[in-house]
């Protein structure tokens, strides 16, 4: 917090072209904190490395050099290689596309059907809103881990399967957020003068609650997405997710187990990335809050 | 009066949805539990020994009977028998429970402990200057995944220092690193509640007139921040057994330890849907019950809130 002060004008500098002409708009975004940058430049290197793999890494994810096998991490191999001489930054930077799109399907199955949820019951209220509000105590009730794996039993294995198990265990705590915010938006004045000038339950609804309800829900969803990139690496790590030789991060993790004695890099260096990506998600999550009470 | 009714059958119709959530999800599907394992070709089973299979497990009858008939049989404590090893799933439990319980009551304790520790910590006024860093370690705990952090710990503690052997560890040696795998989650949540608590207590006028009559700073924190953290670390405590819950089939799944979260783990990899179903639905009572106490408790804990709770919710 005691960053800001000195962060901001120096950060405002950086865009003088904007800044005259808009200044309440365009300054308050860039007082970041540092934390906050380096976060954001955490999320942005793991979605580069989703997008364009090639341009970091040329080796191959899934075939290696079978006399480079084991290699501690050095200039050539950043994190090492394995027992059959794959590159294991590689197989981090490959296997990005696995972990973000996962999260990203999840957050999305948990955003809508949350929302939706939370919406409705908000906004019908009555005997609907008790009814759905049920439902989402069961969906409390069950530790969301176990959750998960209950979709998992029904769906199979898989890398979409376990993308929307995790979705589902994120469910209720949208449901929740979407409703209080709905409740709450309901009540302010310009949301009655829109009833009163004429508008009609789903139009104010749809243009005036939602997008008001917007910044809390944002936080949610960084947090979310955070939570979502942990559990997709657990389910990984369990084997219910893609089978080998996917680069999929918590897969490499259950992987690199059986040489952990001889070889730490193959789960310490993976499971950092892990780290940080949820770190910053979080951190991410956090700084989007506060915005929103700002 | 009225209120516990009402919490109480509110929390009986939760129950009963998510009994009914499971059954339709697990049970009633098309392809049941029994077809998808006895159907295999590769067993060379005929359709007659299906079928009299199918009557043994009881998924022969029409939707509604098996609805009812399982529904009495978990009210008993019948949880049907195992897919997969054909073994009464109330004995799969109540052997994998002791294990559990012990594991997870150890991981609360240690969780409170350094819960308690980095809270003290980084508001004691002599480590100012690294306040920035405890502050910020709850939030790295949440973010680290359970069986990393269990690999992790293996690796320092039994092959670089060799302080845990890993074959053959005693029964005292084998649950330390463990319990410190399930409890670094469940601590970060606790130590958010205890600093807040803390810093909280600071700011009152009471403490201010306190410490001018001489009471000391050790004294204010242990006699009011415990009161303090009291009703939100129960507010959380359904949630925390969740994550027990959790944290248990990810530490014992590492460590190849016997418990619940280890068969749970084994029920899914086998398709297992009886095993669980009854893990999924006992894991919801204790939750439902845990927080239908702890709602109970409050007006009891906080004068406060006495005249509230009756009126509102």
């Amino acid at each position: 917090m005691n960053l800001t002060p000195s962060v901001g004008p120096s950060a405002a500098e950086t865009a003088p072209a904007s800044a005259p002409d808009r200044p309440s708009l365009w300054r308050r975004p860039l007082r970041l904190e540092i934390s906050t940058l380096l976060s954001c430049l955490v999320i942005l290197s793991v979605v580069a490395w989703a997008l364009v793999p090639g341009f970091f890494t040329s080796a191959s994810p899934v075939t290696g050099e079978a006399a480079d096998a084991l290699q501690e991490p050095s200039a050539q191999y950043w994190f090492g290689t394995d027992a059959t001489g794959r590159d294991v930054f590689s197989r981090v930077v490959h296997g990005s596309v696995h972990s973000l799109s996962g999260a990203l399907v999840a957050v999305t199955v948990g955003l809508v059907l949350g929302t939706l949820l939370g919406a409705v019951s908000g906004a019908v209220g009555g005997l609907v809103e008790d009814a759905l509000m049920r439902v989402v105590d069961v969906l409390l009730a069950v530790p969301s881990l176990l959750l998960s794996l209950s979709v998992v039993i029904v769906l199979g294995f898989g890398t979409a399967q376990i993308a929307f198990a995790v979705g589902v265990a994120s469910v209720a705590a949208f449901a929740r957020l979407a409703r209080s915010e709905v409740v709450r938006v309901r009540g302010t004045d310009y949301v009655e003068a829109a009833y009163a000038s004429g508008g009609r339950f789903h139009t104010v609804l749809w243009r005036h609650v939602l997008p008001n309800s917007m910044t809390a829900v944002a936080a949610l969803a960084a947090l979310q997405f955070g939570t979502a990139i942990l559990a997709i690496s657990t389910l990984g790590f369990l084997g219910y997710g893609a089978p080998p030789p996917t680069p999929e991060w918590g897969l490499m993790i259950a992987e690199g187990r059986d040489y952990v004695a001889t070889a730490w890099w193959l789960t310490t260096l993976p499971g950092l990335v892990v780290v940080a990506v949820v770190l910053a998600a979080n951190r991410i999550s956090a700084s989007i809050a506060r915005r929103g009470r700002a | 009066m009225s209120y516990v009714l009402r919490r109480v059958g509110q929390a009986v119709v939760v129950l009963l949805a998510a009994f009914t959530a499971a059954f339709v999800l697990l049970q009633a599907m098309p392809g049941d539990a029994v077809m998808i394992r006895f159907e295999n070709p590769e067993l060379g089973l005929s359709p007659e020994q299906i079928a009299a299979l199918r009557a043994t497990y009881g998924v022969d009858v029409p939707a509604h009977q098996q609805y009812a008939h399982t529904l009495l049989g978990f009210l008993s404590g019948d949880f049907g028998h195992s897919v997969q090893s054909g073994t009464a799933v109330r004995h799969l439990i109540a052997e994998a429970l002791p294990g559990t319980l012990q594991l997870a009551l150890l991981g609360f304790v240690t969780a409170l402990v350094l819960a308690t520790a980095v809270a003290f910590l980084s508001t004691y006024p002599r480590l100012a200057w690294i306040r920035g860093l405890l502050r910020s370690l709850p939030s790295l705990f949440v973010s680290v995944p359970v069986f990393w952090l269990g690999i992790l710990l293996i690796q320092v503690f039994s092959f670089r220092l060799g302080l845990v052997p890993v074959i053959n560890p005693g029964p005292v040696q084998g649950l330390v690193l463990p319990v410190l795998t399930l409890a670094v989650p469940i601590s970060a949540p606790l130590a958010q509640i205890l600093t807040r608590s803390i810093d909280e207590v600071y700011t009152q006028p009471f403490v201010t007139v306190v410490r001018a009559k001489g009471a000391s700073r050790h004294w204010v924190l242990w006699r009011n921040v415990a009161k303090n953290a009291l009703l939100p670390t129960l507010t959380m405590a359904g949630v925390l057994f969740g994550e027990l819950i959790g944290g248990a089939v990810v530490t014992e799944t590492v460590f190849g330890r016997a418990g619940i979260g280890r068969l749970t783990e084994q029920a899914v990899s086998n398709q297992d849907v009886a095993v669980l179903q009854a893990v999924v639905l006992l894991a919801a009572t204790v939750f439902v019950l845990v927080n239908l106490v702890v709602d109970l408790l409050y007006p009891v804990l906080d004068p406060r809130l006495r005249n509230k709770s009756g009126a509102s919710v």
